[in-house]
């Protein structure tokens, strides 16, 4: 029997795990995929938001006020990679554009953003020298930064685990019910688990997992956003994120460099069928070119090395749901969260632990809490002689396997044991980036393969890509 | 009866005519003597050399290439595939080793190093 | 630090070609650095065919061919480190490598790059649909087939009639799968034809030209995949669409030089071919560095990545005995028909002839080549037909190299 059972084990419900496992108690996630972070969280911008863009007075712009800097300190802790690069919001010549931007900058100022400042089109090509000749007014955001989101999501989950939290994978949520004070949550399996809370972070399904218990007061419009990924080669061609002026559909088409040293170029804002719609399509692609170039005409989409779609959790009313679920006592739905969630992922985990407190949770703080994680990347940033000599104690590190990131068979071997393990080909390559280069695994999935079924001893033909059937090898000859 | 081939001795790729019944076959379009060997050969009896693999039963996960060591007709590539794929052999296994024997008149050859 | 004359990076083809010439010309220090378990590079994966006629004199299968200059530069002792991967290369040729005993650094006399190619991958082709296990690049599927056993699938869509895509379309049918179609976004084959004959028309496996996948479907394993025609700008039409149900989609849709070691050296690099600006030693604008083979430019035939790296492995030899080649250098072009020239500098008054090597830009008939520096013409060459995925080479004499003063143009005329 769990204290607190949440679902989802995307950036918010790993986040939310992982500030709850400060206290003395028994957490669980269910996560219907296979790994974590598969929803939203794996396929979006990246982006820590400066806070400017929500309107004053919702919860997002508290949360996303409050959740920069909470953000920050979290990353370090748990050795998530981020960096404080700044984002530009531009306007392109048109005074309804270049009004934008004073608008954005005034109501940054009102929702408490620290850092804002307008520059002509000529100061912020200074710094920065790709920016188009036609971007004339330029937000400046100088708090705003570029985080990995799955990264954050395994780093959240793992820190929360290794303090003790439970992780179940292939845990499809199909029944809540409530006996007494109990809950019992149920899977598509049959498999079931108890609690006496229940959080509901379920990204695009929230809507779903809410009407277990008997809410329908909110429903999730699912947004696809297409991206498409360049070479480490274009990864320089700006060090800001550059906005458009945000529209209707979104904050527009971003030119950002990811903490791993690519180009990221999207999204698109299309409505889709369902939050599991993350198909690319020719238009998506097209758009995010073309759109893409207004804001950096030398961007070489020729160094695209891949691309991919994301849903966002959306809802008509704009603003985060976070709140009691009004069927049920003792849960809390964490609904809603499209942009700027994954900027106020920690603002989010603690408001939500407020909500529980006040429905009666009980917070004890454990004395042997560990704010902090093994950092999983500890290898690659050794310098060569420091390399050199923890190759000497554990050669698997000199071994390498993904020649275009350079990533080891130890580090591989580290991912696929260390919390939350790396259970398939995709885990692999999100926690290691063996297979995220420029060759996509063409080189290393065969070799990938081989150290996940030893390591998990199973057979080759069992090992995934990403889980249920999606098993690369059909067989043996 | 006219044939089109296209010549596959060299990448050069000659686009070959072949015309006449039995023994008395034309080649038009070669390059070369080899050419028009080929033509005849494909027009009369058309053979491969089929290369495969054969499991390594003594190692984990290792597959030894092989080869006829000869072409074998056309016709039997199927024949001569299911008897590879039956296969086995233990390392150590030397490139050139016998695999199989008396396969239409040839044989199956390994054309790796195994340790 | 280790230090040695020559280092070669990559033991493929072009690596043990270049070591072997290096040695032969009497520089004997030279060490030889690959990432994988054995030598031989990727040809110990092509177990099919095809392989050493030019060079050889015999046909062999890839792995034959592999081991032939693996014996030879075992008989010569040359060094090998097997497992060793080169993570840099500094224009001071320092070479940085990592292995199971720490990370190497070796100060050389001079460098040989040799790391190859790799495959385009679905994401550079921007093929739209979902992301579902069986989508592989032909190689890997090559790899997993021919040296692990095991099989990746059972219905096959290639995209690509590069010669790896036909090789492979013959493999799957050999194992037992179903290939339903090889489609080719050009309107002609970048294979050989004896591969379209051999892989392709023996098994009645229909090749669909001005043809592309246009969407990736299936969830977790794949389902089936669009093709579609596409016109002259290649872009999809519509109505062609055609959806093929299928558990593979293998992708054979060009090769790219692996320079990222070039590029981190700061070694300036052509974007026509991808690979380095070299000479006709094939050293590239860094003093003391080479390059050869599929990472300087991709090769149809392994004969020619060993021709190529013998030329190299000669010029480090030159390089260590007698420094850097010195004298007058023009630059060459491409002109009409004409998509490259390699190399891309020739010193004019070395007494040697110099052999160019080019690409046309679409397949042609009939053609005239003519190699010209300004207007004095350094030679002319007729070929029967000309294509894309034939490398050409065309002899200037040194006589004729010595009168060049102005930037030598290679173009053709249809005759």
């Amino acid at each position: 029997m769990y204290d607190v059972l949440i679902v989802g084990a995307g950036v918010i419900g790993g986040m939310l795990a992982r500030q709850l496992s400060k206290y003395d108690l028994k957490i669980c996630l269910l996560e219907k995929e296979n790994d974590v972070a598969m929803g939203a969280s794996k396929a979006n911008s990246g982006i820590v938001h400066g806070g400017y863009d929500p309107e004053p007075g919702t919860l997002k712009a508290k949360l996303n006020a409050e959740g920069v800097e909470k953000l920050y300190k979290v990353a370090d802790e748990i050795h998530a990679p981020y960096r404080k690069n700044g984002s530009f919001v531009c306007a392109f010549g048109t005074p309804e554009e270049e009004a934008t931007v004073r608008e954005l900058y005034e109501r940054g100022l009102e929702n408490g953003i620290p850092g804002l400042e307008i520059l002509t089109g000529d100061e912020a090509r200074a710094l920065e020298p790709a920016l188009s000749p036609a971007a004339s007014l330029v937000l400046n955001v100088t708090n705003a930064g570029i985080v990995c989101p799955y990264e954050m999501t395994v780093a959240a989950i793992g820190n929360a685990m290794d303090n003790g939290a439970d992780l179940k994978v292939n845990f499809a949520v199909e029944s809540i019910k409530k006996d007494g004070e109990l809950f019992t949550v149920t899977a598509k399996s049959g498999e079931s688990v108890t609690g006496k809370y229940v959080v509901n972070c379920a990204g695009g399904y929230a809507d779903r997992v809410a009407a277990m218990v008997g809410d329908d007061f909110f429903k999730i419009i699912p947004r696809a956003g297409e991206y498409m990924l360049l070479d480490k080669n274009e990864g320089s061609r700006v060090s800001h994120t550059i906005f458009q002026v945000p529209s209707k559909d979104g904050k527009g088409i971003l030119v950002s460099p990811t903490v791993d040293g690519n180009l990221l170029t999207g999204p698109t804002a299309v409505m889709v069928e369902g939050p599991s719609s993350t198909e690319t399509t020719p238009a998506g692609l097209d758009a995010v070119a073309r759109l893409a170039a207004k804001s950096v005409p030398s961007v070489n989409f020729r160094q695209v090395i891949t691309s991919f779609s994301g849903v966002r959790a959306s809802e008509k009313s704009g603003d985060f749901i976070i709140c009691p679920a009004n069927g049920v006592k003792n849960m809390v739905h964490v609904a809603a969260i499209d942009s700027p969630g994954l900027t106020c992922c920690v603002s989010i985990a603690d408001y939500t632990i407020e909500l529980l407190r006040e429905a009666g949770l009980a917070l004890a703080p454990r004395a042997d809490w560990c704010a902090t994680r093994e950092n999983p990347h500890a290898f690659r940033e050794m310098s060569d002689e420091e390399k050199d000599a923890f190759i000497k104690e554990n050669p698997a590190y000199g071994k390498i396997v993904c020649r275009c990131e350079t990533v080891s068979e130890g580090e591989i071997r580290q991912a696929i044991r260390q919390n939350p393990p790396a259970r398939d080909i995709d885990g692999v390559k999100r926690r290691t980036r063996s297979g995220m280069g420029r060759c996509q695994g063409g080189f290393c999935m065969p070799y990938v393969m081989r150290l996940i079924a030893e390591e998990r001893g199973v057979a080759m033909e069992t090992v995934t890509k990403n889980g249920g059937a999606s098993t690369p090898i059909i067989g043996k000859l | 009866m006219k044939r089109e081939l296209v010549c596959i001795i060299c990448p050069r790729g000659c686009r070959l005519s072949v015309e006449g019944e039995g023994e008395n076959l034309i080649v038009t379009g070669n390059a070369c003597p080899k050419g028009k060997q080929y033509a005849i050969d494909e027009c009369t009896h058309p053979v491969r050399t089929v290369t495969s693999i054969v499991r390594v039963a003594n190692r984990v996960d290792t597959m030894v290439s092989v080869k006829t060591a000869a072409p074998i007709p056309k016709e039997k590539i199927f024949e001569v595939m299911e008897k590879i794929r039956a296969a086995k052999v233990d390392a150590p296994v030397a490139s050139g080793t016998v695999i199989l024997s008396d396969i239409y008149g040839t044989e199956v050859v390994a054309t790796k190093n195994i340790d | 630090m280790e230090k040695h004359d020559i280092v070669v990076v990559g033991g493929g083809p072009a690596g043990l070609a270049a070591a072997i010439a290096a040695y032969d010309k009497g520089v004997t220090d030279v060490v030889v650095l690959d990432r994988e378990p054995a030598v031989g590079g990727i040809l110990r994966q092509c177990i099919h065919n095809g392989f050493g006629l030019h060079k050889l004199g015999r046909e062999l299968t890839g792995p034959e061919y592999a081991d032939a200059y693996r014996l030879e530069v075992e008989k010569r002792g040359i060094k090998v480190y097997c497992e060793t991967t080169v993570t840099g290369v500094n224009a001071d040729r320092v070479v940085t490598a990592q292995n199971k005993e720490g990370i190497l650094k070796i100060e050389a006399g001079a460098v040989v790059l040799a790391m190859g190619c790799r495959e385009r991958s679905r994401g550079a082709l921007n093929i739209s649909g979902t992301r579902p296990a069986g989508v592989y690049s032909a190689g890997t599927a090559q790899k997993l087939i021919n040296c692990e056993g095991y099989m990746v699938g059972k219905k096959v869509v290639i995209l690509g009639s590069g010669d790896i895509g036909l090789i492979m379309a013959r493999r799957m049918t050999f194992e037992g799968a179903k290939v339903e179609a090889v489609c080719e976004l050009m309107p002609y084959s970048g294979g050989l034809t004896r591969n379209i004959v051999q892989c392709l028309e023996d098994f009645g496996i229909p090749l669909y030209l001005s043809t592309t996948v246009a969407e990736i479907h299936g969830k977790e394993r794949l389902e089936g995949v669009t093709i579609a025609q596409v016109d002259a700008n290649r872009r999809v039409i519509e109505e062609t669409k055609r959806y093929i149900p299928c558990d593979t989609l293998l992708l054979s849709c060009g090769l790219i030089p692996e320079n990222e070691l070039t590029r981190g050296a700061g070694i300036p690099i052509d974007p026509i071919t991808s690979g380095a600006v070299v000479d006709e030693n094939r050293e590239t604008a860094t003093p003391g560095i080479f390059a050869c083979g599929n990472v300087l430019q991709v090769h149809d035939l392994v004969d020619y990545v060993s021709d190529e790296a013998e030329i190299a492995g000669i010029g480090a030899a030159n390089f260590v005995k007698n420094g850097a080649t010195t004298g007058k250098t023009v630059e060459t072009k491409p002109g009409n028909g004409v998509r490259y020239v390699l190399p891309q500098r020739v010193h004019t008054e070395s007494g040697k002839d110099v052999s160019l090597f080019l690409r046309v830009t679409e397949p042609f008939g009939r053609v005239r080549f003519t190699v010209k520096s300004g207007d004095v013409v350094l030679a002319t060459a007729q070929r029967l037909k000309a294509a894309p995925g034939e490398m050409e080479k065309i002899t200037v004499k040194s006589e004729k190299l010595a009168a060049a003063m102005e930037p030598i143009t290679v173009s053709l005329e249809v005759l």
